[in-house]
């Protein structure tokens, strides 16, 4: 202990009682039930999901609602080869255009190899058991493979 | 009508390591030690904490020395409930303190018991930590130099 | 900065909401509606907007980058010219006077808005990591705690021996919008632009024992440096109530109308603003001095002078 300090730990914590917001809640909530809400912009038409209640590009507020399919297509993705907590490897992360949405989100995709999953694959979410769900993404676990043929480039090239 | 959102605890936590630089370093040093110093400034003025700059020209400050750990109450207020993290998990008064050897006061907790403890002018004195690991916490707070 | 501003700069609409606790919408819903009403007052939407600026605090929202999600509330498409203040709002509306007086092409409007909802957390406790994070956050010191020693040194000093008590820390949600013009262009916008004819802001040692508590210097010398004075209105930014007596002496008003608000965390001193500029285009002022500040005990502060065409 002689040694002269150079550093000094300065832990922060604070504590939130934390809200969402109107738009996410409901989106949050329609993960509940099992459906996918999204929402669409009054003056550009494009569909948000989730939907933070605003479109980013006009800045103007969102609310009509509309629910889709869950059904999606691969737009790009990665195979990632080192663990992550509760992830074995070799797992694919993938950015998913959910039909009918003009953006892309990201989740997993699951029931096949990993070297199988290609741009354009179409896909759909695994849900956990209804009993189980809450408001919260954890409610998908996963997306798989649907076996429909695979989207036509343009149908998702503007979205890579 | 308050629509129905969602709300949830959430915390956030920075468990930064912070490097100190050679004049904090010495503060923080001198403190692992029961020793508070402190730092010339380019009017004369020995401050503490040490300040790396001068307050008033930014001039680098290199002149460290040793300050005493009794000193006086310059200016201070109650705090009837204190919040996580505080120095002391009773009510407590907050106290710049300008330490013998000293030209400027420095912000602790006063452990004086009421309000009607507290005074502009009381002389305090520093109570340590048992284990002490170079950090401005290991000066636990002070109290009325009579309780001493 | 002494200079005159080498273009006219005005404050030409505004709008804001406050509310102790807001209790269900985020921060974007909660500034969507105050800048649509801004631009909106004005015949303006964010595409004809030059320069945008914002003033947040991530920590009051709990994420990381929350000011960049808060863009959802502009439109940042086509991508858009805009900058962040960590800081009150009134400190980004100064950025904003900066850029447009510089005559970049094109850049004759700004939006500046600020936000925040302290509700949602611990503000006392969030206040204390904008301290000196090696001798003074660990303790964290709460806001009300640190005022305190504030009032307690003006009692102490004979100089103000009436000074309350410091009240329970204020918290407040809310949302500011302000839209500068220059020139003509503000003219275009609005009859009654309130223009920006100085303005400066100025800080204080991190160190509150290194500092004198009983004496606002740096609001002197930002009122000095921006040519407030001959005011018959003063617009302060107040979080405790002792802080009056401190920014009336410096800056030294004497019979004009003072009007003092804490108003929204972040957005408080920039709300300053957009009540100065309603109080010109009412004809309650002809010249006003616009007062913000941040930090502890009044360690930063802003102060800039307004006037009126008919002034």
């Amino acid at each position: 202990m002689t040694e002269p300090v150079t550093m000094v730990d300065t832990p922060i914590r604070l504590d939130y009682s934390y809200t969402p917001g109107v738009a996410s809640s409901r989106f949050l909530r329609s993960l509940e039930r099992g459906e996918i809400v999204g929402q669409r912009c009054p003056r550009c038409h494009k569909v948000y999901v989730p939907p933070r209640g605003a479109c980013s590009m006009c800045g103007v507020a969102t609310e009509e609602e509309l629910t889709l399919t869950g059904k999606g297509t691969v737009t790009t993705f990665c195979i990632t080869n080192v663990p992550s907590p509760g992830l074995v490897p070799p797992y694919v992360t993938a950015w998913i255009r959910l039909d009918g949405a003009d953006i892309t989100s990201m989740f997993l995709v699951q029931e096949c190899e990993p070297a199988d999953v290609r741009l354009g694959m179409r896909v759909e979410p695994v849900w956990v058991e209804e009993s189980e769900r809450e408001a919260n993404m954890g409610n998908i676990r996963y997306f798989r493979p649907t076996g429909e043929p695979d989207a036509s480039y343009d149908d998702y090239k503007d979205y890579i | 009508m308050i629509p129905d959102v969602l709300v949830a605890d959430h915390a956030i936590e920075y468990t930064y390591t912070r490097s100190t630089g050679p004049v904090i370093g010495a503060f923080l040093t001198g403190l692992r030690d029961k020793q508070i110093r402190g730092i010339r400034g380019v009017d004369g003025r020995v401050l503490v904490p040490p300040a790396e700059y001068d307050p008033v020209t930014s001039a680098d400050l290199t002149e460290l020395g040793d300050v005493a750990d009794v000193g006086v109450v310059k200016t201070w207020s109650w705090n009837e409930t204190p919040l996580a993290g505080q120095p002391l998990d009773r009510p407590f008064a907050w106290a710049l303190i300008q330490l013998d050897g000293a030209d400027t006061g420095m912000l602790a907790a006063v452990d004086a018991g009421s309000p009607a403890g507290m005074r502009t002018g009381l002389r305090v004195k520093a109570q340590w930590a048992d284990e002490r690991v170079g950090s401005i916490r290991d000066l636990v707070c002070f109290v009325p130099e009579g309780d001493a | 900065m002494t200079e005159s501003l080498s273009r006219p700069v005005a404050v030409v609409s505004w709008a804001s909401f406050e509310t102790p606790s807001e209790p269900a919408r985020n921060e974007v819903e909660m500034l969507l509606p105050v800048i649509s009403e801004a631009l909106g007052n004005v015949g303006l939407t964010q595409q004809d907007i030059g320069f945008t600026v914002s003033g947040s605090s991530d920590y009051l929202q709990g994420f990381p980058f929350a000011f960049v999600g808060a863009l959802d509330a502009v439109g940042a498409w086509p991508p858009i010219r805009e900058s962040h203040v960590e800081m009150d709002g009134a400190f980004a509306l100064y950025e904003a006077v900066e850029v447009l007086r510089h005559g970049i092409v094109g850049v004759d409007t700004a939006l500046v808005y600020a936000f925040a909802r302290p509700s949602r957390g611990e503000l006392d406790r969030t206040l204390s990591l904008q301290l000196d994070p090696y001798a003074v956050a660990p303790l964290w010191p709460d806001a009300r705690g640190l005022a305190g020693l504030q009032a307690q040194a003006m009692r102490d000093s004979g100089r103000y021996p009436d000074v309350p008590d410091v009240p329970p820390t204020v918290v407040a949600d809310g949302a500011v919008a302000v839209v500068l013009a220059v020139g003509d262009r503000a003219r275009e916008l609005t009859p009654t632009p309130a223009w920006i004819r100085g303005i400066d802001h100025r800080i204080e040692a991190p160190a509150l024992g290194a500092r004198d508590l009983t004496s606002s210097s740096s609001t002197r010398t930002a009122a000095a440096n921006a040519g407030a004075s001959g005011a018959d209105s003063a617009w302060l930014h107040v979080l405790y109530p002792h802080q009056e007596h401190l920014l009336r002496e410096a800056l030294g008003l004497n019979g004009q109308q003072v009007d003092c608000a804490a108003g929204p965390m972040m957005a408080g001193g920039l709300a300053r603003f957009a009540a100065a500029a309603a109080g010109i285009a009412s004809g309650q002022s002809r010249r006003a001095v616009v007062h913000a500040t941040s930090g502890p005990c009044l360690q930063q502060n802003l102060v800039a002078l307004l006037e009126g065409d008919a002034a």
